[in-house]
């Protein structure tokens, strides 16, 4: 579904602040991948999904959605086939605008925006539906305006809208670091509750690496713009933190001394 | 100070005011919904008028040159649009910038830096004139009325459409547009024209009221259009939360401000003050949400609540 071949990507190249942030990275997610992802501050994790989602052009590499090479699309046009969910829940979402307004916006992700009514009437049960399966009591609320609601709230209305249109792949980039941890865990649920249900390939990126353990089928851990890590299978499934550790320092050939290198 | 006087110069300052509030609507579409302050509107109020006077002159049919007045602000506005998109440049440079060329091209279009039109001998829509004293058909202030309200009509309408939608969300989050696949660029180009062909418009209307078109008549537009919307807002803005009521409140705060400078002039405000006037107010005004969160938060307000009850 997804094949990154060969990406690069230098910030401030030539220049005192230069960094190599991704270093010739090689990955490939099978249909209903969901991946985790882990690695300390300035591994390349946020780089990478801003590389898949076109937000600046890559140095040198290809990458393939669904076979097809995306790598010269300029990002608004990748998003037809994305769905994605940023760190900071303001991010997600157009916070002037309803709720309903916002979800009628992600509906025609993919589409070219025409003089046609922006809401169609019958679009508002599937809309109530929907926000209904998020528990959240939005189903009452489709005109209010998506500034008046928590984070949490607003990270699940943004995930919501990053899976209305069926995307090849959701791009998740720590949805859960700026919640309190009660409202992860529930937004961490209906990720994979939605998940699940559409089958989606996904690339979600955590810093916390029990969420890392135990959701998806597969994880990756990265360190300096590479992938050091790539567990999946069976392995998996029965991977626990100590072995995550053990297999860190067996990898990188350092000791893990200190955990804010994975959990920063 | 003879009130008589006052009361005959407000039917002006409706009239202004309204024409005004075109301009102002086109502001609004920018300051408020693309979170842009464009001050390519100096350079395109004279665009519009300039275009509309050599044309009329020319024996063009006044429709037309209206229709053509809009179009060469649309075009103004493509430009800044593209120095700012395409180029990169930061939008009030690129305003900067498009408004600086326009002089030239102001001066070009009317050959000269001012040209007046004879109301006796063109059939203009509206006039100083036509204020008093002619048929309620050809009433200045009906005209321009009826025009606001056909324009909004319009503008809220595209404003519920799937590209106005998403327009508003370019404004409003351009990272969130870009991911549900919107084209910010574009719709920053169009939101652009747009504002700038009202401009335009509104220059139109304002040089056939004022009988002659003038390469400084732009000059300061920016600022009436703000105070425009400010006074608008601050007057009309818990009344009104319906988006078609909203513009129709900017319109209002064109008025308003109309209103406001004629009762200044008639206390006898040495006049080349006006300007700096407007700037100090529009200023104030603009501090007021910076200052509502820094000075008057929570705990501040209920700090002068109880300072209140002690009796100070």
């Amino acid at each position: 579904m997804l094949e990154i071949k060969n990406v690069s990507k230098t910030f401030n190249a030539g220049t005192v602040n230069e960094k190599r942030a991704l270093k010739n990275v090689n990955l490939t997610l099978e249909d209903g991948d969901f991946v985790t992802v882990i690695g300390g501050n300035g591994a390349g994790k946020s780089t990478m999904l801003n590389a898949i989602a076109g937000v600046w052009p890559v140095d040198q590499g290809n990458i393939l959605i669904g076979g097809k090479d995306v790598t010269k699309l300029p990002e608004y046009k990748r998003a037809a086939f994305l769905g994605r969910v940023f760190q900071d829940p303001m991010n997600g979402t157009a916070a002037t605008m309803g709720i309903e307004e916002n979800l009628a916006l992600a509906l025609r992700r993919g589409q070219s925006r025409t003089l046609r009514v922006g809401i169609k009437n019958n679009e508002r049960e599937v809309y109530k539906r929907l926000l209904a399966t998020l528990g959240l009591g939005l189903e009452d609320r489709l005109t209010s305006k998506v500034g008046l609601l928590s984070g949490g709230q607003r990270q699940a209305l943004t995930l919501l809208m990053a899976t209305l249109k069926k995307p090849k792949l959701l791009l998740l980039d720590e949805h859960t670091a700026a919640l309190d941890p009660k409202t992860a865990a529930k937004v961490l649920e209906t990720t994979d509750m939605i998940v699940n249900r559409d089958k989606l390939t996904t690339l979600m990126i955590t810093h916390n690496m029990k969420d890392a353990i135990v959701h998806g089928n597969r994880l990756i851990m990265m360190m300096d713009g590479n992938i050091i890590l790539d567990i999946r299978g069976e392995e998996k499934k029965t991977l626990t933190v100590e072995d995550l550790l053990h297999k860190f320092e067996q990898v990188s050939g350092e000791e893990f001394t200190s955990d804010k290198a994975i959990l920063g | 100070m003879n009130i008589i006087s006052l009361v005959n110069a407000l039917p002006g300052a409706v009239a202004q005011g309204l024409i005004w509030g075109i301009m102002a609507i086109g502001v609004y579409i920018t300051f408020r919904i693309l979170d842009i302050a464009d001050l390519t509107v100096d350079g395109t109020l004279c665009t519009g008028g300039a275009v509309c006077i050599i044309m009329m002159q020319s024996g063009q049919n006044v429709w037309v040159s209206m229709a053509a007045a809009l179009a060469a602000g649309m075009l103004a506005g493509m430009v800044t649009g593209l120095l700012h998109t395409f180029m990169g440049i930061p939008a009030i440079l690129a305003g900067i910038l498009t408004q600086l060329g326009l002089y030239s091209v102001n001066l070009k279009i009317m050959g000269k830096a001012n040209q007046a039109i004879n109301v006796d001998k063109f059939d203009l829509l509206v006039s100083l004139r036509y204020i008093k004293n002619v048929p309620f058909y050809k009433n200045t202030i009906l005209i321009v009325a009826l025009t606001i309200v056909v324009l909004i009509f319009i503008l809220y309408w595209f404003f519920g459409t799937e590209l106005g939608c998403s327009l508003r969300a370019t404004g409003c989050n351009d990272k969130m547009a870009r991911a549900q696949g919107i084209n910010t660029d574009f719709n920053r180009v169009l939101g652009l024209m747009i504002s700038n062909g009202l401009v335009a418009f509104s220059g139109a209307f304002l040089s056939q009221y004022q009988g002659f078109a003038d390469v400084n008549m732009g000059r300061g537009a920016i600022v009436i259009g703000l105070a425009a919307v400010i006074i608008g807002e601050a007057v009309f803005g818990k009344i009104f939360r319906n988006f078609g009521f909203r513009l129709l409140a900017v319109a209002f705060g064109s008025i308003i401000y109309y209103f406001v400078l004629q009762i200044v002039i008639w206390m006898g405000i040495d006049t080349d003050l006006l300007k700096l006037l407007s700037a100090a107010v529009v200023a104030v005004f603009l501090a007021v949400p910076t200052w509502r969160s820094r000075y008057f938060s929570k705990t501040f307000r209920i700090f002068v609540k109880l300072a209140g009850r002690g009796g100070m």
